[in-house]
């Protein structure tokens, strides 16, 4: 099984989570939404895989290049 | 006149606004958050206030923290920039109610045209230019199945309560509309708190078109010609131009004489802006009214001399337009601006950061608004506007020109930048010959990705 990690190309806030341990995704869908300067920006995977773990919470800052899920595919 | 102004708000239009009360010798006040603590346009003022935490509600959106600040320094006067509580009207009232003059139109003006359906209305009533468009759309899908066909398809479905484009929606077809009107309220009901949404017609590849006006508190209005920005991504305005390029100047110059007569009707007391499209077949319609200084206000000053910022704050004093404006107002050469915005210029995603470099062109010719200065974080918390470049010249072409050069030698590094991108329109045929349309900058990075 290998580990995925999706990170966040933006700096900004955790706006929205979009999924959570256990959910199936496949590539294209989206885990978070990040707010920054007054935008929404999805955190989307490029591959599929299930949601091992969300990094993140809503309301913490997240730096560009940031880990905020982890996927097993 | 005012004794003292409070700036409720940051970054480039604190600067600007507290240079002209500096002009006039009006004593100053600004407010920063955390996040624009030590901001170079602070050391304007001649007090500032700190007033909470990064995040826009808990600083520059918070009223009550806001209003303490008015209390506390004695201010007579509030100019509250563009955007954050700029058009809101409670907050208005809330700065006339403690004694203290807002300096904007009345807060019932606010009102009016912060309502987009009521807006339509009482602009429709009086004459003005109107695309076809629905009320508020009720909750039975026959209903709205038949409000889209009286517009005839494609429509536009709007958040009533909104603005800068969120929410804002288009559906082809009766297929899909029921559906589309769902996602536009519920869009609406998170960024407005207000769910309700309106159809209007939808045009294919129009322009925007804009008109200044201002308006004295006795009863006098006029216009100050109009600005073209067409040039936009995502629904935000990126180049804007005065005059507007390629127009009938009998036409345009009608619907600005009856934009000022319908404002000057309505008792309308202060800056305005009524921006209207412009379809293909060249008939222009009524889509708002933002009833406050614009981010674009400045290639108005350059074309006509006045300064705007000014004027406003001279208005809301309470003096006569006839005092505060030159007879006659005229349009003299070209100007251009370009909004500098930190973000990527392929995606458009925001590129927070610190200026590393922030080298603005040093050239009298060339006009720079900014709130920033080298060394200064650019925060996720506001707006990705980091500057406006403005040129004026004789004609079109040389303020082209002079706005390419300008951009080359802006150096910024650290946050990306969207000069690459303004800089492709600059250089593109369709921009050059003035045919303009809010879908360019889309097509033409796409035309510079292919080649």
């Amino acid at each position: 099984m290998a580990r995925i990690e999706v990170k966040s190309e933006i700096t900004g806030t955790v706006w929205k989570l979009k999924a959570g341990p256990g959910d199936k995704l496949e590539s294209g869908d989206t885990l978070v939404l990040i707010e920054s300067m007054k935008m929404e920006i999805p955190v989307i995977t490029e591959d599929g895989g299930t949601v091992r773990e969300i990094l993140v919470r809503e309301n913490d800052p997240v730096a560009e290049g940031q880990i905020v899920a982890v996927l097993d595919d | 006149m005012f004794n003292k102004v409070v700036v409720a708000n940051r970054g480039a239009v604190a600067a600007r606004v507290l240079r002209a009360l500096n002009a006039m010798g009006i004593k100053s006040v600004a407010v920063y958050s955390e996040a624009d603590y030590g901001a170079p346009y602070l050391e304007m003022a001649s007090e500032a206030y700190a007033i909470g935490a990064a995040p826009a509600r808990d600083s520059y959106l918070n009223q009550d923290v806001l209003l303490d600040v008015i209390k506390r320094s004695g201010v007579d006067g509030v100019h509250p920039g563009y955007g954050f509580l700029s058009e809101n009207s409670g907050f208005a009232q809330r700065v006339e109610d403690a004694g203290v003059r807002f300096i904007g139109p009345s807060p019932q003006w606010i009102d009016a045209m912060g309502h987009k359906t009521r807006a339509r209305e009482l602009a429709a009533q009086h004459g003005m230019p109107m695309s076809k468009g629905s009320d508020v759309l009720p909750a039975e899908p026959a209903a709205i199945l038949a409000a889209a066909r009286a517009i005839g398809y494609p429509v536009l479905v709007k958040p009533a309560g909104g603005g800068g484009g969120i929410g804002m929606l288009p559906a082809k077809d009766e297929s899909e509309l029921l559906a589309v009107v769902e996602r536009s309220r519920s869009m609406a009901s998170r960024g407005f708190s207000n769910a309700e949404v309106y159809l209007e017609r939808l045009f294919e590849r129009p322009r925007h078109v804009e008109f200044q006006v201002l308006g004295d508190r006795h009863g006098a209005a006029v216009h100050l010609f109009e600005r073209d920005c067409s040039v936009q991504r995502r629904n935000q305005k990126v180049i804007e131009e005065a005059p507007g390029p390629a127009l009938e100047r009998s036409q345009v110059d009608a619907v600005a004489d009856r934009i000022a007569a319908i404002v000057r009707e309505i008792g309308y007391d202060n800056i305005g802006t009524v921006e209207m499209l412009m379809g293909a077949d060249g008939e222009f319609s009524f889509l708002e009214m933002n009833t406050r200084l614009q981010v674009e206000h400045g290639v108005t000053e350059e074309v006509t001399g006045v300064d705007l910022v000014v004027a406003q704050i001279r208005s809301a004093a309470g003096e006569k337009l006839g005092a505060i404006l030159p007879q006659k107002i005229a349009v003299t050469g070209h100007a251009i601006q370009a909004r500098v915005y930190a973000e990527d210029p392929k995606n458009f995603f925001p590129s927070p950061g610190k200026l590393t470099v922030f080298r603005p062109p040093q050239d009298k010719s060339i006009r720079i608004e900014t709130g920033y200065a080298e060394g200064r974080d650019v925060t996720p918390y506001y707006d990705p506007m980091i500057a406006k470049v403005i040129v004026h010249a004789a004609s079109r072409e040389a303020a082209i020109e002079r706005l390419d050069r300008a951009l080359v030698a802006f150096d910024i590094k650290g946050p990306k930048t969207n000069i690459p991108a303004v800089l492709a329109i600059l250089r593109s045929e369709q921009f050059r010959s003035g045919q303009v349309h809010t879908g360019l900058l889309p097509e033409v990075l796409a035309q510079a990705k292919k080649t």
